[in-house]
């Protein structure tokens, strides 16, 4: 992270601080366009708005560039080869070295170690609080905008089973990030499971990175793909991409179960061994079809959820997704229902990083036209362009999120003595009795009742669970704080802003 | 033997320690304590509130609270986002954290 030479805290003629965590400070003066979040939508929207002549401010949790699919080891680790460990790197390379020229220029700010925590609506625009930096040294930082651009992720969705709180089960995301940020490894025989694509590339990345992948554990059956052919065909680079994760499976010789789940997992401490059962058409585990594998780490997903607390804050309309999960509502040109505010990437409903750049593009392009009307190159044909990609990458992340729905069958393997909140210790039996006995008809009646998703992931980690348990749908993320935001930063605040 | 660094070509710039209950783990340059503790074997740093339960890393980005921890005495860090500095002193972090406020 390169630091301003006229920031006091790292000199620059001694040698760089190691892991320096002192956030670079935000810009006095408001700017055209406030960008949350640095991961693909959020980076190629940040550059392309100050190609356009804007001036930019980009604040991301992190302290580099990239978001969780181009998290990468930090200076510090000194990796040649970053790329061995991802999947379109050239497209990352290349917006961070715009980003890096028009910091330079000083078009953009880039505020990495940036956690914004809500959005108000201000003068003349927006105002974005943000904790900046890490404990003790955070502090609390401000931006004021005229428009802003919501690029937040997503985070993974986890359904659970008896076991699942053991040490060595680990998120197959977080697996992936903590092996791409730290090149570390949970254990060394891991078995993947859950459901969707991120999985492939888990058990391609954990192989190559050195582990034993016993088997990658499907819940979906590949074969739900088959009737959407079409919009496989429209996608030749999809194909392309699945086949290359076939390819580096077969080469570690992983073996792909689908249709199949881990049910339980076993050990004393931490997990020894997985159950593997076979699952019917509605994810429901078919008795007599139980094996066990034994493993020092389990990675398990089953998709992502869009993060959507500081968009359904402001009142940002929302839809579901064919995944199950809510997605922002966003329009051809990335605009939410609130003026003023747009959204690009997994907020829109989970799609990946080729589309996140391309929505990115789009309502950068949208904020410049808004902002200034009239101003910049012609670039219609760019704009069509990018809106047709849009099209045909959004159709086949439909067919990807519909082919690895959970069914409903999955709370099969739940015993009522698994822990489903993670923060609360509540186990499924205390659920099933909210929901059943005292009548709890949604995951806020279940909360109210039972403490799950009242602790510190404010049901991050359990709400899809809490919701299914209850019969209901999952709703949207509303959370009034996206982070634990200290208790002086909030007596900090302006009058008007509390 | 195939590794996370052999496959990116790593070469830490820096090594240095930090100690994990008292026991001193090597320590790279740009790493989260959740990095150094995985590197280490180690994959619990936490006992529950109300279980007393293992817990470490889970979901890796921050989200999920699991793996907080107690650095240089201040409770209730997330180890997956915090980078290790030179000589910290990390401990195991049992119930809240909080055992000092106890009356």
């Amino acid at each position: 992270m390169p630091t301003s030479p006229s920031d006091p805290a790292v000199p620059s003629s001694e040698p760089a601080d190691p892991a320096p965590r002192t956030p670079p400070a935000p810009p006095a003066e408001p700017v055209d366009l406030a960008v949350v979040g640095a991961g693909p939508a959020g980076l190629a929207a940040a550059v392309t708005a100050a190609g356009r002549g804007l001036r930019v401010a980009l604040l991301d949790a992190g302290d580099r560039p990239g978001g969780q699919f181009y998290r990468h080891p930090a200076p510090g680790l000194g990796a040649a080869r970053p790329e061995a460990l991802h999947h379109g790197w050239a497209e990352f390379a290349t917006r961070e070295a715009a980003l890096r020229a028009h910091e330079s220029a000083g078009r953009i700010t880039h505020l990495p170690l940036h956690h914004v925590w809500t959005v108000v609506p201000g003068e003349g625009g927006w105002t974005l609080h943000a904790v900046a930096g890490h404990a003790p040294q955070e502090r609390a930082a401000a931006v004021t905008a005229r428009a802003v651009l919501i690029a937040t992720g997503a985070y993974e969705r986890q359904l659970p089973f008896p076991g699942w709180t053991l040490p060595g089960v680990v998120g197959a995301g977080g697996a992936q990030a903590m092996l791409k940020g730290g090149l570390v490894l949970p254990g060394k025989r891991v078995v993947v499971a859950g459901s969707g694509p991120l999985l492939l590339a888990v058990a391609g990345s954990l192989a190559a990175a050195g582990a034993t992948v016993p088997a990658v554990v499907e819940a979906a059956a590949y074969t739900a793909y088959a009737g959407r052919l079409p919009t496989l065909l429209r996608n030749p680079a999809k194909l392309v991409e699945a086949a290359g994760y076939g390819g580096a499976l077969a080469r570690h010789h992983v073996r792909l179960l689908t249709r199949h789940a881990v049910t339980e997992a076993h050990g004393t401490g931490r997990i020894e061994a997985v159950t593997v059962a076979r699952l019917d058409r509605d994810w429901r585990p078919l008795p007599g079809t139980a094996r066990r594998i034994p493993c020092d780490a389990l990675a398990v997903g089953h998709g992502l959820v869009p993060q959507l607390e500081l968009a359904t804050g402001l009142g940002c309309a929302t839809r579901p997704s064919p995944d199950g999960t809510v997605a922002l509502e966003v329009d051809a040109e990335q605009r939410t229902s609130v003026p003023g505010i747009w959204s690009a990437g997994e907020t829109g409903g989970i799609g990946g990083a080729q589309l996140a750049l391309t929505e990115g593009e789009l309502a950068a392009h949208s904020v410049a036209d808004a902002l200034h009307p009239g101003q910049g190159a012609p670039r219609e044909a760019r704009v069509e362009r990018l809106a047709r990609r849009r099209a045909r990458l959004r159709a086949f992340a439909g067919a990807m999120a519909a082919a690895h729905r959970p069914g409903e069958g999955w709370t099969g393997w739940l015993r009522d003595d698994a822990v489903v909140c993670r923060c609360e210790e509540v186990p499924a039996g205390r659920i099933r009795e909210a929901a059943g006995d005292l009548g709890a008809r949604d995951a806020r009646t279940v909360k109210l009742l039972t403490r799950a998703g009242m602790g510190w992931c404010q049901g991050r980690m359990c709400g899809p669970a809490v919701a299914a348990l209850a019969g209901q749908e999952p709703a949207a993320d509303r959370r009034p704080f996206s982070c634990p935001v200290p208790l002086g930063h909030l007596a900090e605040l302006p009058a008007t802003d509390r | 033997m195939r590794s996370p660094r052999s496959l990116v070509g790593g070469s830490p710039e820096a090594a240095y320690e930090i100690t994990f209950d008292g026991r001193e783990l090597p320590a790279q340059d740009g790493q989260s304590i959740a990095a150094v503790l995985w590197a280490a074997g180690i994959l619990a740093w936490r006992t529950t509130r109300e279980g007393g339960a293992p817990r470490g890393a889970f979901c890796g980005i921050g989200s999920c609270y699991d793996c907080l921890v107690t650095v240089n005495g201040r409770p209730n860090q997330r180890a997956c986002l915090v980078p290790a500095r030179p000589g910290d002193a990390v401990t195991t972090q049992e119930g809240t954290g909080r055992a000092d406020l106890t009356v």
